[in-house]
């Protein structure tokens, strides 16, 4: 019995090659001008889930973003890959983990999705939290970090990777699971899809529509870039390195 | 792939999966259905990592493509361009041993008998022939009529009439195949004509001018490759307290690269668009290639000294890039014929 809808919230972030700067006043980093593309875990939740798709566990493959109106754009590469539908969600508001986990509720309500797989943090902010929130707020079992799906008998057996190494859990669907890196290797679109998807309609609706209190709960109080790297120290003993490490206030 | 010289057969079949093998044939016969800019950027960056693989595609949608589109019939466009779309390379045959440059000077004949015509003949350098499955052979049916008599005939690989010689060991885009192709009493009947008999040679003269412009984004690749494999390792590499690219000599050399990068950029795409509009592009295709191929093998030269030892070591991929250069200024019509031809275009416009 296969699955009727895999929902894939995607996020549009900074490339992953992009060589990001702090902008000057230090609220953040310089996105003006800057190559975006899908978050790359995210690219592998579409992945996953147009694989479930060829191997018939699921019937479609929804994808949905927040975002302003150039998100589009990775929705219309997303369809060339495999995407059946997708949903732009417009708004120039930068929204926190909560505030998309609220909305993302809303879409699962109304598409009646089965699974919902998303990438596990966005490569901006690396939160890690709109998937484990989203469960909690749906009251779904969820499967974060995973690194192998597999879907049988209305539930997923996944494998998760852990501090200690890998732990296979089963959760009964409908449920949330996240993409880790090992998941797959998302494949390329191919020219002619690219041009197909540039036909296929988005649902377009705006944030408000959708009536969710998404102000922010937490302030960024400042973003800076890493300390520059110090030389490093060559210690003659044990005793020496157990020392500097108790001046340095380590240990 | 450069070192045995044999292109891997999972990256061609990916070149055909992905739609590079057929970028500006229309839907319906398994293309892409895009314009000729489209064909020319995706040559351009393939060129940036592989110039033998940017030639393999290059080839396959100008010089193959381009005749097929162009002067093929209904039966013919139906018959090849799925299978060109798909899985079957194609190559264009009209050089031979003696000659190249003066291309119609061409000894391979093609006698009627009845319905049919047999071509017999030997053609050299020929790209993609050692993948090839498709084959359009320049042949004379009568030399007494000059380059009048030169006939464009399709050939299907699996014809027993011809066959794929020697593998030439070459300098540059090694694991792009350049074989000797055999015409041994092929037989092929009049329905494998293309376009009219006896205008051979017009159709190969429009073609190799749309070519022009292919190679010379194969080559614009490769320049820009060039500089990107030097770029971050001499910022990186320090000597004397400083990063090279700090100092003003290699600045002076790797700025001179940049913009005549920009420079040929321009001349390609702009000859890609005067073509799209139908406009006249010859002069300009021509400007494009020998300026592009000049620029790149300059560029590739200049990058193996900029990155010092390593540069000339197969470490690095500039090496590579140095070695696949040279072909540029040669084959698709040589930089002489290039002044040649523009030189006529630049006398006209005074007269």
């Amino acid at each position: 019995m296969s699955l009727a809808r895999v929902l894939v919230p995607v996020k549009r972030t900074v490339d992953y090659a992009v060589k990001i700067r702090v902008k000057p006043d230090n609220t953040g980093v310089e996105t003006k001008n800057v190559k975006m593309s899908t978050n790359p875990f995210d690219e592998i939740a579409v992945e996953e889930a147009v694989k479930l798709k060829e191997k018939g566990l699921v019937k479609e493959v929804v994808a949905v973003t927040i975002g302003p109106k150039d998100a589009a754009e990775i929705l219309r590469k997303l369809m060339a890959v495999g995407v059946d539908r997708s949903i732009h969600i417009e708004t120039d508001e930068d929204l926190q983990p909560l505030a998309v986990a609220k909305v993302l509720k809303k879409v699962v309500e109304k598409e009646n999705s089965d699974l919902v797989l998303l990438g596990k943090q966005a490569i901006d902010d690396d939160s890690c939290q709109t998937g484990q929130l989203l469960g909690g707020l749906l009251n779904w079992p969820q499967a974060s970090f995973a690194s192998e799906v597999n879907v049988e008998g209305g539930k997923a057996i996944v494998k998760r990777e852990i501090d200690g190494g890998l732990e296979t859990v089963s959760v009964q669907l409908p449920a949330v699971i996240s993409a880790d890196l090992r998941l797959n290797t998302p494949r390329y679109a191919k020219l002619k899809d690219i041009m197909a998807a540039r036909k296929m309609t988005i649902d377009t609706s705006s944030l408000a529509d959708w009536g969710v209190d998404t102000t922010p709960r937490f302030d960024v109080v400042s973003v800076q870039d890493p300390p520059t790297r110090a030389g490093g120290v060559k210690v003659e003993s044990v005793q020496e390195l157990v020392q500097k490490l108790k001046n340095d206030g380590v240990l | 792939m450069d070192k045995k010289g044999i292109m891997c057969p999972d990256l061609i079949k990916q070149c055909f999966e992905q739609g590079y093998m057929g970028i500006e044939v229309s839907d319906e016969l398994g293309g892409a259905g895009l314009k000729f800019m489209s064909a020319i950027i995706t040559i351009e960056e393939l060129a940036r990592i592989d110039p033998s693989v940017s030639v393999l595609v290059d080839v396959q949608n100008t010089l193959v493509g381009i005749p097929l589109r162009k002067w093929g019939n209904k039966a013919q466009q139906e018959k090849w361009f799925p299978r060109l779309c798909t899985d079957t390379v194609g190559s264009f045959c009209l050089s031979e041993w003696t000659s190249g440059s003066d291309a119609f000077a061409l000894k391979t004949t093609a006698k009627r008998d009845g319905k049919n015509f047999v071509l017999n003949g030997s053609k050299a350098w020929i790209t993609n022939s050692g993948e090839a499955g498709f084959f359009i052979v320049f042949a004379n049916i009568d030399h007494s009529l000059g380059y009048k008599g030169i006939t464009a005939f399709l050939v299907d690989g699996s014809n027993p009439g011809i066959r794929v010689g020697k593998r030439e060991d070459k300098l540059g885009i090694r694991s792009s195949s350049t074989c000797e192709v055999i015409l041994d009493n092929c037989v092929v009947s009049e329905e494998d004509v293309l376009g009219e008999v006896g205008k051979g040679y017009k159709y190969a003269i429009e073609v190799l001018n749309e070519g022009r412009i292919g190679i010379a984004a194969q080559m614009l690749g490769l320049a820009q490759g060039a500089l990107d494999a030097t770029m971050p390792y001499i910022i990186q590499r320090q000597q004397f307290g400083k990063s090279i690219a700090s100092f003003q000599g290699v600045q002076f050399d790797y700025a001179q690269i940049a913009t005549e990068i920009q420079a040929a950029r321009l001349l390609v795409y702009n000859a890609t668009r005067l073509q799209e509009a139908g406009l006249p592009f010859v002069k300009e295709a021509a400007m494009a290639k020998l300026f592009t191929s000049n620029i790149a093998a300059n560029a590739a030269s200049k990058c193996v000294e900029m990155l010092g030892g390593v540069g000339f070591t197969k470490e690095f991929p500039v090496e590579k890039f140095y070695r696949d250069s040279k072909i540029g200024q040669i084959y698709e019509g040589t930089s002489n014929i290039q002044l040649q031809t523009i030189a006529g275009f630049v006398k006209k416009d005074y007269e």
